[in-house]
């Protein structure tokens, strides 16, 4: 039986005063100390979570109404502020730092009486796709300790299937959502680019950084995202959201037009997760979808785009770890020189250095238009050719990564190796599209995750498909 | 053009800002070298008539009414994560020689 009832349950029920929020911070707190093995998690927050949830359930007995996710504990990734909290982004840079203000989907949970219970690990900065980049440790994949989670959410997603906490809040720049769901068989939900304000989430690429929840259904995932998305002055990318709510969902597959991705059904797609991705398919045939293969032929060509583009953003926003205004600095140095680039060599991390190094190369004079530039036109290329094809279908379908969990230490000798596994997810945010990945059954006992994508903005149809998709393949 | 000299890794190096061992920098002239050629494949992408993309969704020169807005934070709790405080101002190391 699930640990956890569904969160707007939950939500209602602590209203009701039938169950305390005190109480379901004590069951995440010991689910947490209980699965420490996984090393899901970097701190949590005892004080804090209770000291908020005795809050809450005082202002129940006053009758007031504390909101849709009254006393529901969460899980965030180490790179979003949390206010008092410490928040490392799994770097060695960030150790010690306390966070000064708060990230505005923090807020907005709060407001609605969610509790931050803990924070999670990830791949340092979220560079990578298994948590082993993370500064401090490697998460261990709930079906197989033996195994990553996925990165870089990869503390995320764990923490959702060992069922720590109902919900937990990840962010996307390159797969860094849908990966970890995929690998650890959670709903992974990375929303239109804009859509979620990212201010107070460590910067990484930004140009693609989204933010979203993993949580165990869609109906779940659809209520987190109802609650942080929108407009916010403090993050200038962000678009207005849709006026009808995201939890308002029309769960039906028929007659929807889905293109599957050939360029993504091919070479290289591992059998077991082939299998379950065609079994998908003919389910969704089956009650009355309309299938369709479709060819993006630029697509063989979003991977490099990504990697010219994604390091050169992190290159730029990592110049801001100086070790002057905070983070860790160097005691060894005699110059200003020599202060930024000891703090620097020490702080980060080697994936973090690696980023900085080609980032600097591809935006360097004598490069920049044979690299940058060339990837930026590229992007168009690919962003025409996804236009084009919503054109014809309503959403895509496809694998979300062309394999299993791989094992712990498998992949880390060869950056490139690793790189790839993201082949099928940074399309998604080059062209700045919704994504989700749903569990679409187990291959060798690991969990393959379905990816569905939608055109921008159609945040809340994806939804409704993934809904229906997620009711066909239980 | 991928393959990157010893020189050619300091000199990022320095750009960065990172001070890199003697096995860090031939490690990352190894794998840069990789990388790169890996997406060399761009190369062969015909992008006659298109437009770089920076930005995906439109938006084009937000601002907001020049007011301030009090966020409620205190510079001294700001200036408690700054390694090196003195008399409320961050210290640095000599910047001129």
């Amino acid at each position: 039986m699930s640990a956890w009832l569904p969160i707007a349950t939950i939500a209602q029920k602590v209203q009701a005063g039938e169950l305390k929020a005190s109480e379901l911070v004590e069951q995440a707190l010991q689910a947490i100390a209980s699965k420490a093995q996984f090393q899901a998690i970097i701190v949590s927050l005892d004080d804090a979570a209770h000291e908020r949830a005795k809050d809450i359930d005082a202002r129940i007995a006053r009758g007031e109404n504390v909101g849709r996710l009254a006393g529901v504990p969460f899980i965030a990734k180490d790179n979003f502020l949390v206010f008092g909290a410490e928040t490392t982004a799994a770097s060695n840079i960030l150790k010690g730092f306390t966070a000064p203000y708060q990230s505005t989907v923090i807020n907005k949970l709060e407001a609605e009486g969610a509790i931050c219970v803990a924070k999670a690990n990830l791949d340092a900065f979220a560079h990578g796709s298994s948590t082993e980049n993370s500064d401090f440790f490697t998460t261990k994949n709930p079906h197989d300790e033996t195994r990553v989670p996925g990165g870089s959410s990869g503390g995320s997603a764990a923490a959702v299937v060992l069922e720590l906490t109902p919900f937990a809040l990840g962010s996307d720049t390159g797969g860094s959502i849908r990966l970890p769901a995929s690998f650890c068989g959670a709903v992974g939900y990375k929303p239109t680019y804009g859509l979620v304000s990212r201010s107070g989430v460590v910067a990484m690429a930004s140009s693609t950084d989204t933010i979203g929840p993993l949580a165990r259904t869609v109906d779940d995932a659809a209520l987190v995202l109802d609650v942080i998305a929108g407009k916010d002055a403090l993050d200038s990318t962000t678009i207005d959201r849709d006026a009808v709510s995201y939890t308002d969902l029309l769960g039906d597959v028929k007659g929807k037009k889905i293109g599957v991705i050939k360029e993504y059904m091919g070479e290289g797609l591992d059998q077991g997760v082939k299998a379950c991705i065609e079994a998908a398919i003919e389910k969704l045939k089956a009650a009355g979808a309309e299938i369709t293969e479709v060819s993006l032929p630029s697509l063989s060509a979003a991977l490099a785009v990504y990697y010219i583009i994604c390091p050169a953003e992190v290159s730029s926003n990592l110049a801001r770890y100086d070790g002057q205004r905070f983070g860790f600095t160097s005691s060894d140095a005699e110059s200003l020189d020599e202060s930024y680039s000891k703090s620097r060599a020490v702080g980060f991390g080697k994936e973090a250095k690696r980023r900085i190094m080609i980032g600097t190369y591809v935006l360097s004079s004598g490069y920049y238009d044979a690299y940058y530039k060339k990837a930026q036109t590229v992007r168009t290329k690919i962003i025409n050719e996804f236009e084009a094809i919503f054109a014809k279908v309503d959403f895509l379908l496809g694998p979300v990564a062309p394999m299993t969990a791989f094992k712990i230490g498998e992949n880390v000798d060869d950056p490139l190796q690793m790189y790839l596994t993201d082949i099928m997810t940074v399309a998604v945010n080059m062209v700045g599209i919704p994504a989700v990945s749903i569990p679409a059954g187990v291959s060798d006992g690991l969990p393959v995750g379905l990816q569905l994508m939608a055109a921008q903005k159609a945040d809340r149809a994806l939804l409704g498909l993934a809904k229906a998709s997620e009711e066909l393949l239980v | 053009m991928a393959d990157l000299t010893t020189d050619d890794v300091l000199k990022l190096a320095t750009l960065a800002r990172l001070q890199l061992s003697d096995d860090e920098v031939a490690e990352y002239q190894r794998e840069l070298g990789a990388i790169l050629k890996y997406v060399e494949h761009l190369d062969d992408v015909d992008v006659s008539g298109l437009e770089p993309t920076s930005q995906v969704t439109g938006l084009t020169n937000v601002s907001r009414a020049d007011e301030i807005i009090d966020y409620g934070y205190e510079p001294l709790d700001l200036l408690k994560n700054v390694p090196a405080v003195e008399k409320n101002l961050i210290k640095v190391k000599r910047m001129i020689g």
